[in-house]
This record gives structure tokens, sequence and C-alpha cells, in this order.
């Protein structure tokens, strides 16, 4: 990740193909493992540890939603409604039927596959644009569907009560304890992804943004692929979905609206569509864009408003800031964070001898 | 007359007026598209900012109605104008994720911007009109409605005409048929790419005040928006009259929908009730109903 390697020097086939090449990446992988799974779970405290979940969970719809926009090239604006599907799956099952948090996870991420693909369908005939409007139809359509059949939605304010996740006898109730918990399918889903884009279906999902209609001439089968996109992606939405119902212990449409999907559609945009470390830095900073916002607007923003504005400008402020930088990544950095942190660890690369 | 077939009609024309009014929304984002190919995801996000501009010149500053709405107009002209050289004309050839994205956070700072500048909180708008509706028979139709209408019919037909008869209307149809071509016919791309904003930027004036004064003005007069998308995709998105079509389609049905539907479901037939129009156009018939078919080739 941040090592630097200067020429290949590889003499055997099992050197090129090491998942290491230096002895640095292990353990530059295991300072990062040694960081997040020890120093700042076991340092911080509780309010910055809340702040860290909901970067895990963003890190997971990111991952999800890049797979089908930045690696298949299909538009989605409909994921916040995929991550609804997956909440209020896992918030029926474990109310009704009291089920474990595994098989509501996993009931949730399927049932956001399932109707992910639904939506997927018309990826076939229309592409581009018409493909965003149609996915933003489907976030309109499932939000009413939720919002109006009480089935689903459990009546008073479309919102359900969900119970804490119990590992054994212990239930997760801290933010530490939640931290773990994200943190483990943080790891699986990266891990999870990466291995998914090397592939064979990884490399038809690529194959197929380059230039679908040479995809199929090669043999791809589009149609099938586009909707295993739709469907994998969602599957990741989904889970989203549970893990943020799980941490907030409530389920509510309000949470997945179509903001949401606006928002993730902005972390693979600033992060970098197509790359996986791209996702993370994008859910990092789309995460605590609004919160650094708000601490330094109660800082300072008394020197130029009254106390009363300042709480009414904060969102709109964010939304304007959140605004800006979506267009000034599109316009100066379209490779988004990620590219920068390649432009700087290029520098690096022999430093500090110039060539 | 049966009542119940004056309560159909009374629907009827209900949604025949607000679907044109939809048409005049739904022309400011085909105008773009037809000359620029450009997606305008925050045509409701400028149909508000000129709301908010009019609300605020009227009630904040004291300004008199024609010097708001004056305003309104000319400040939305500029804006059309400046917005393209500033942000679209950077993103020509780039991938459609990258024009919708970059309208999106467009429609994220117009909606920040409003608040945070002009005024916050709900303003009326009052238009000098009176307050009884017009009653023909069984219809009531609300003023307002019938002005929305009016102008709405008049500016789609003045459109019209500049694109079929105009010099620059046909300057503005090449370029967007074949930019390469158009350049090389001395036309000047770029120029016509602004006047397609600013002729978006009209539109939204317009829209804003009448949309405005039927609403009230504040950041929800922005999901306005969210009907321009079913308009121009059940008319196609690169035609005039297909905004028309669209736009009365939408009105009679969102109308016909929330009037026979809503007492059974609760409400909120009128949002969800073209959207599923336009998916089954989108399965059936792609491209709309007067859309120019796109042929790919490698």
């Amino acid at each position: 990740m941040i090592h630097r390697e200067c020429g290949v020097l590889k003499t055997t086939y099992e050197a090129d193909m090491s998942l290491y090449p230096l002895p640095i990446a292990r353990w530059t992988v295991g300072a990062l493992a040694v960081l997040f799974f020890l120093v700042i779970p076991l340092t911080l405290h509780e309010y910055y540890l809340s702040v860290a979940n909901l970067v895990w969970i963003a890190v997971i719809g990111a991952l999800g939603l890049n797979i089908l926009v930045g690696y298949t090239g299909q538009v989605s604006i409909g994921h916040g409604a995929f991550m609804s599907v997956g909440a209020y799956t896992a918030a029926n099952l474990a109310n009704r039927l009291d089920s474990p948090w595994p098989v509501n996870l996993l009931a949730g991420g399927l049932m956001a596959a399932a109707i992910g693909a639904i939506v997927g369908i018309p990826s076939l005939r229309i592409k581009g644009l018409y493909l965003a409007i149609a996915t933003l139809a489907g976030q309109l359509i499932i939000e009413w569907i939720i919002n109006h059949v009480t089935f689903i939605s459990g009546g008073v304010q479309a919102s359900i009560e969900v119970a804490r996740p119990k590992l054994g006898a212990m239930v997760l109730s801290s933010q530490r304890d939640m931290y773990f918990f994200l943190l483990f399918f943080v790891v699986i889903a990266i891990v999870g992804t990466m291995n998914l884009i090397r592939s064979r279906i990884g490399r038809a999902f690529i194959a197929i943004r380059d230039r679908d209609i040479a995809a199929e001439i090669i043999g791809i089968d589009i149609f099938r692929y586009k909707l295993l996109a739709f469907a994998i992606s969602s599957f990741y939405a989904g889970m989203t979905g549970v893990l943020y119902t799980y941490f907030l212990g409530i389920a509510n449409y309000e949470q997945f609206q179509i903001g949401v999907s606006i928002d993730y559609l902005a972390m693979i945009i600033i992060g970098g569509l197509g790359s996986v470390l791209g996702s993370i830095f994008g859910a990092i900073f789309v995460t605590l864009l609004p919160i650094v916002i708000r601490l330094s607007m109660e800082s300072f923003g008394g020197i130029f408003f009254t106390e009363a504005t300042v709480l009414n400008l904060i969102p709109n402020l964010r939304l304007m800031l959140f605004g800006v930088l979506i267009i000034v990544f599109l316009v100066v950095e379209p490779e988004g964070l990620n590219r920068l942190w390649r432009n700087i660890r290029s520098y690096f690369r022999v430093w500090p001898f110039a060539y | 007359m049966s009542d119940e077939f004056g309560f159909f009609l009374l629907l009827l024309s209900n949604g025949v007026m607000i679907g044109l009014m939809y048409s005049l929304i739904a022309l400011g984002f085909v105008l773009v598209y037809k000359a620029t190919d450009a997606i305008n995801f925050a045509q409701g996000e400028f149909v508000m900012i000129a709301g908010f501009v009019a609300a605020g010149g009227l009630m904040v500053w004291g300004a008199p109605l024609w010097l708001a709405a004056g305003g309104a107009l000319v400040g939305m002209i500029a804006f059309g104008f400046l917005l393209e050289r500033v942000m679209l004309r950077k993103l020509i050839g780039r991938p459609v994720i990258a024009v919708v994205m970059a309208t999106i956070g467009l429609a994220a700072i117009l909606r920040g911007f409003g608040p945070f500048v002009i005024f916050q909180g709900t303003k009326p708008l009052p238009l000098p009109l009176p307050d009884e509706p017009f009653i023909l028979g069984p219809l009531f139709i609300p003023p307002i409605q019938a002005l929305g209408a009016g102008l709405s019919l008049a500016f789609l037909a003045g459109f019209g005409w500049f694109f079929l008869k105009s010099r620059k209307g046909i300057a503005m149809r090449a370029v967007a048929d074949n930019q390469q071509v158009a350049m090389a016919m001395g036309i000047h791309v770029e120029r016509y790419f602004g006047v397609a904003w600013a002729m978006a930027g009209i539109v939204s004036a317009l829209g804003g005040v009448l949309w405005g004064n039927m609403l009230g003005v504040d950041t929800n007069l922005a999901l306005v928006g969210f009907k321009v998308f079913p308009v121009v995709i059940l008319g196609g998105l690169d035609s005039i009259p297909g905004a028309i079509i669209g736009g009365l389609i939408v009105g009679i049905v969102e109308n016909i929908a929330a009037g026979y539907v809503d007492p059974y479901v609760g409400g909120g037939t009128k949002d969800f009730a073209p959207y599923v129009l336009m998916i089954m156009a989108l399965m059936f018939r792609p491209y709309g109903i007067f859309g120019k078919k796109i042929i790919e080739r490698i």
C-alpha cells in the first residue's frame, strides 16, 4: 500500500505472484491491522467510535455501489432504496420470527439482491441516462411501497425497532462492541470485492463497462452479467441497510431516501470510480464532511452569525460544500482521491533521490 | 350530467392545466438536452432558485412585482450562461455519470444557496390574480392554473417556432445533430450551448414564479423537478412536442390516479403513478413517443 518498489527485480514466478511483493508490504498490512483492531477501538472515546462505525457502514455501501457504477458502468440512483429493502427485511424477520442476526443479515442482503436485479432488468435495453432515470424510478417506487404497505413498514411512521445483535450470550450494546462487529464485515467486504474484480466475473464487468457491444461480441452474456452486477451491488447495499439498522436500533425509511443514494454516488465519485481504495477514501470523506462542518461552525460560526442562525445554516452550508466538492472533483480530478493518493505515492517512489 | 362524470371532468381539466405547467419545466430540460446532450438533474432546483429570487425580491427586499420577476428572469439567464462557461464546458465528452453527478452537485449547491443567502423558511409569492376560480359547468379552474397553462402554451409555441423557422434555431438544431459538422459550417458551437442553458433559465424563471405562487417558495419547490423525468421519458428526451404530450399525459394520469386511488391507499399516488407509467414506457418504448432513436455502432 505505501511501500515503494524501484524496478522489477523478481527472478521466480512465486515472487511475481506473491501477495506481498516486499516484506514492508506485509508490515504495512500488519500495522494497519494493529491500528484498526487495537489502537483505535481501545483509545478513542465512544462518540468518535460511533463516527468510525458510520464510516465502516458507508465503506460497505460504497464498495457495493462501486462494483456497479465504477466497474460495470451501470449508473444507479436507487441504492438508498436497496438499503431500505435490506433494513426492513431484517427488521421484520427479527421482530416476527425472532431470528438471529446472521440469518437477518443474509436474508436482508439476498432480498435486496433480488429487488436490485429486478430494478436492473431495464439495463438490457437502456443505458446511461435512461438507466439512471429508471433506477431513480425504482428508488421512488420502493420508497412509496415501504411507506404504504403496513405489512412491511409496521404502521406508525414506518419505523420498526430492532434489538441489538447478540454474540452468544453477549449483547453488542456499546459502540466499541459495534466497532468490532462492523469492522469484521468491512474486512470481508474489502477482500471480497478485491477478489471479485480479479475473477472471471470481475473481468466481464470491466469489459461491459469499457464497451458493452464489444463485450457481447467476445462472448460475454451481458444480460446475465449486468443483472449479476446489480444483484451483487444490491447485496452489499442490503447488508449496509441491515448493519445500519442494527447500529441505530431502528429501521426507518427516512434513513434511506434519495439523498442517501446521492451521498453514496458522491462517495465513489470523490473517492474514485472503479477502485477499492477510492471507495474507502470516499466513504470516509463524505461521512466526515458534515461532522467536520458542524463542529467547525459551532466553534467559529458565532463570529459571523448569531447563535440561532448558525444552527439553521449548518445543513445549507453542508449542501453547498457537498455540491462544490462533487463538481470540483469531476472537473479537476475525475479519478478522485485515489488518484491523488497514487500521485503522492509515485512522488515518493524514489524520494529523496531524483532518478 | 351525473356527479361521477363531473368529478372525472374536473380531474381531467385540472390534469390538463397542471400537465401544461409540467411541460413548461420539462421544456427547460429538453432544450438543454437537445442542444448539448447534457442531462440537467437540477431542473427542479433551477425553478426553485428562480422562485427564491422572485419571492426574495418581493417579500424581503420589497421590490415591486415586475422588478422581482424581471430580476429572476435576468438572473436565471445570466446564471445559464455562467454555468455553461464555468462548469459544463469542462465536462464535454465525458461519460454520462460525470454530467449527471455534476448537475446533482449543482442541485445541492442551489438547495443550500437559496436558504443560506436569500431567506429561510417559506415565503408566499403573491401575484395580482383573483382568488375565486372560474366556474364552467362542473369545472373549477383556478386563475393561476389558467395563466400557467396559457403561458406554457405560448412559450411552447414560441420555442417551437424558434427551432423550426428562425436562423438561430436552425443553427441550434445543427449543433444538436452533429457538433463537428456544425463547427465546420461556421457555427459557434459553444455560444449555442450557452444559449440553450440560458433558455432553460428563462423557462425556469417563469416556472419558478408560477409554481412559487401555487406552492409557496421554499426548498420543497424543487420537488417539482421530479415530475420532469416521467414527462421527458414519455415524450422523448429531445422533442418539444414530446414535452407537451408527456406533460399532458403525466398531469392527467396523476390527477385521475390521485382522485380514484388515493382514498384507498392513504395518499401519495400523485408522486407514484407517473413513475410507474414511466417504467412501462421505458420497457416498451425507451425513446419515448417522439424521441430520436439512437443506433449504436462499434
